[in-house]
């Protein structure tokens, strides 16, 4: 195996792990136990929507809704519960939301074959909307005391690991699982390789395609009740912040190519740690906004400009087109 | 009273009362007409007031927006808003057509100290009377009401600089987003109590963009590199929930003093520094910031003087919430009352 074999997963693992052994050795306190724990921490949610994204871009699709779903169920969950009803029943309501959700996605990109990248825009919009005009009362859903417990899944310990931590391991081995263990994980490669390919051998592609919708929104949604219950309280304004980017980032900063049929959560992990690894690194060191978002810019073109020295596009690429 | 004393009483008040009769029958009788009310209600009723908050759908911009109209709509004000959810293009572009529909007066939100400066100029040019709230532009309007951020970054630094004698004398400082005035204002203040107080070292001063959870990532860090971190200065209450949680969740919530301020709506406000998440919360009020606002536009409405050619400004008086009277009935407001 050549320089030449080596990857976007392979570059972006090397400037990881520079940066790692760099701030390990020149930057005191970066290297414990208890940063390390934060560092993960800091990044968990981002880590399991990049999971969620995954599952989507591999099956060649995109969901730019995401962020709706982190959004709007969990908030509709802290409302209903500040408005007197119990728990379950508001989580039920919640998920049961989040899965017309994803159901609408995916019936429209699989049925009505509509592109990926303008449902999902626009169904986002729509949830991210009917939250602000119809459930929530303020763009920040505060804690109530009917909540109380909860908050562990953002703020408690298992073993001395924070949960978020958890959940993004949990997240990671049950994906990786579907993913390359059980027949549907192999269907959604052959879908995201050929799509026409896949459907002429028999799969059936377009309930597929619609699960593939139903799982992320399901995955954003938890990713959103960890956000809430770890800053008890869920700032529904996050919809229109550049989440969706650093989502983004994670998965094709990992290798997973948004022509699809490529990746899997090892990439996803290792986007994550990246990220990572430079925000907290340039917290400790104090850097100004500016500063982080100047650094940040410069790795991943650093990333994405030795990605395509090292892999030329060839005929495939061509193609296809990349977006 | 003496016996003699009360013959002369009876004396005076026959007296009295023939004169009262001949003279002011009136009163007696009908009322008198106060003489400027008539004006008062002629110059408000039917005109409009637009508003036009950064987004609609937090605290403070709603409870501005109830208060305005519990005060102006009986006396026939339509109050209009135009949200620009965030967007400082989509907001300059409703000032623009606001400027042409002519109202009566704008009260205006700004996103930064620079874009609409030049429009609110017009605006007043044009005759519209301009209220700016608590983030207020480059161009000094008919009024300014709000909070003046810099005695606010000084009080919460004081407080914390206060808590931290005989500590660690580490502080960290969570800013807002960097390009909003407020937080840029809030900064100086908390430059000015640093000037004067050497010993204390600034560990971290970060922007956190209003996000709770940036606030909140932003903070574990701190706290892991420097756990005898004595305080913690923020600069909105909705965004330190996130600053509070990551303290929480160090364990540290009764040696870290977190300041911060807001518009003291109950969930937002009390109810944090009751259960010890903040250990000051500045308070500027809402309801009462509605209440000078609707009283500046009665006083411009009847009182005719040209747009722009009288400004002054109305600086919030704050009111710091602390753990000794956040469980008070008066201390915080809430916005289902306000919109009643």
């Amino acid at each position: 195996m050549g320089i030449k074999n080596i990857g976007q997963q392979g570059i972006v693992f090397a400037v990881f792990a520079v940066l790692f052994a760099a701030f390990a050795l020149f930057l005191p306190g970066f290297f414990t136990t208890a940063n390390m724990l934060t560092l993960l921490q800091n990044v968990a949610v981002l880590g399991i929507l990049g999971l969620a994204m995954a599952i989507v871009v591999i099956g060649r699709g995109i969901d730019i809704s995401l962020i709706a779903a982190l959004a709007v169920p969990p908030g509709l969950v802290l409302q209903m519960v500040q408005d007197g009803y119990s728990l379950p029943t508001s989580l039920a309501a919640a998920f049961a939301l989040t899965i017309v959700f994803g159901l609408i996605n995916g019936w429209l990109i699989a049925y009505a074959e509509v592109p990926s990248l303008f449902t999902t825009l626009a169904s986002g919009l729509f949830l991210a909307g009917l939250g602000q005009a119809a459930l929530f009362k303020l763009d920040v859903v505060q804690w109530s005391p009917g909540l109380d417990g909860f908050e562990h899944l953002g703020q408690g310990n298992l073993l001395g690991i924070p949960m978020p931590i958890v959940m993004f391991a949990i997240s990671c081995i049950a994906i990786a699982f579907l993913l390359r263990q059980t027949r549907l994980g192999a269907y959604i490669y052959a879908i995201g390789d050929n799509p026409n390919g896949a459907r002429v051998t028999g799969i059936p592609t377009r309930p597929i395609i619609v699960l593939q919708y139903v799982l992320a929104a399901l995955i954003g949604c938890c990713a959103g009740l960890i956000l809430a219950a770890s800053v008890n309280s869920m700032p529904t304004r996050i919809f229109n912040s550049t989440l969706i980017y650093d989502v983004i980032l994670v998965v094709v900063l990992g290798g997973i190519g948004l022509s699809g049929g490529r990746g899997g959560v090892l990439n996803v992990i290792i986007g994550t740690l990246l990220i990572g690894t430079m925000l907290n690194g340039m917290t400790i060191m104090d850097v100004s906004y500016s500063g982080q978002n100047l650094v940040k810019g410069v790795v991943l073109l650093a990333a994405v400009i030795a990605d395509s020295f090292l892999n030329p596009r060839n005929e495939e690429t061509a193609q296809q087109g990349d977006i | 009273m003496t016996r003699s004393g009360s013959t002369m009483l009876k004396t005076m008040l026959l007296g009295i009362g023939l004169v009262a009769s001949a003279a002011v029958p009136a009163l007696a009788q009908k009322g008198l007409d106060e003489p400027f009310q008539g004006s008062f209600k002629e110059a408000l009723a039917g005109k409009t007031v637009a508003y036009v908050p950064v987004a609609m759908n937090f605290d403070l911009t709603e409870g501005w927006f109830a208060g305005l109209k519990k005060e102006l709509e009986p006396y026939g004000v339509k109050v209009v808003v135009r949200d620009p959810n965030w967007s400082t293009n989509a907001g300059a572009q409703a000032v623009t057509t606001l400027i042409s529909e002519k109202p009566a007066a704008m009260v205006i939100h700004n996103p930064d100290v620079q874009t609409y400066a030049k429009l609110l100029q017009r605006a007043e040019s044009e005759g519209i009377y301009v209220i700016q709230i608590n983030m207020g532009s480059n161009y000094r309007s008919s009024a300014f009401v709000g909070a003046n951020w810099i005695e606010i970054g000084e009080r919460d630094t004081q407080a914390v600089v206060d808590y931290c004698k005989g500590k660690s004398n580490k502080i960290a400082v969570v800013q807002g987003a960097l390009s909003a005035a407020a937080s840029a204002y809030t900064l100086k203040g908390v430059e000015n109590v640093l000037a004067k107080n050497p010993d204390i070292k600034v560990v971290s001063s970060q922007a956190a963009d209003w996000d709770a959870a940036k606030a909140k990532a932003i903070t574990q860090t701190v706290l892991k590199q420097n756990p005898d971190l004595c305080g913690i200065v923020g600069f909105w209450d909705g965004m330190d929930i996130g600053t509070a949680a990551a303290v929480k969740e160090a364990g540290l919530t009764d040696k870290v003093f977190v300041a911060t301020s807001g518009g003291g709506e109950r969930r937002g406000a009390c109810d944090l520094v009751k259960s010890g998440a903040f250990g000051l919360d500045l308070s500027y009020d809402v309801p009462t910031q509605a209440e000078q606002m609707a009283g500046t536009i009665k006083w411009l409405l009847s009182s005719g003087v040209k747009p722009g050619t009288v400004k002054g400004s109305e600086y919030t008086t704050l009111i710091p919430v602390t753990k000794e009277n956040a469980g008070s009935d008066t201390a915080c407001w809430n916005l289902s009352d306000l919109k009643k």
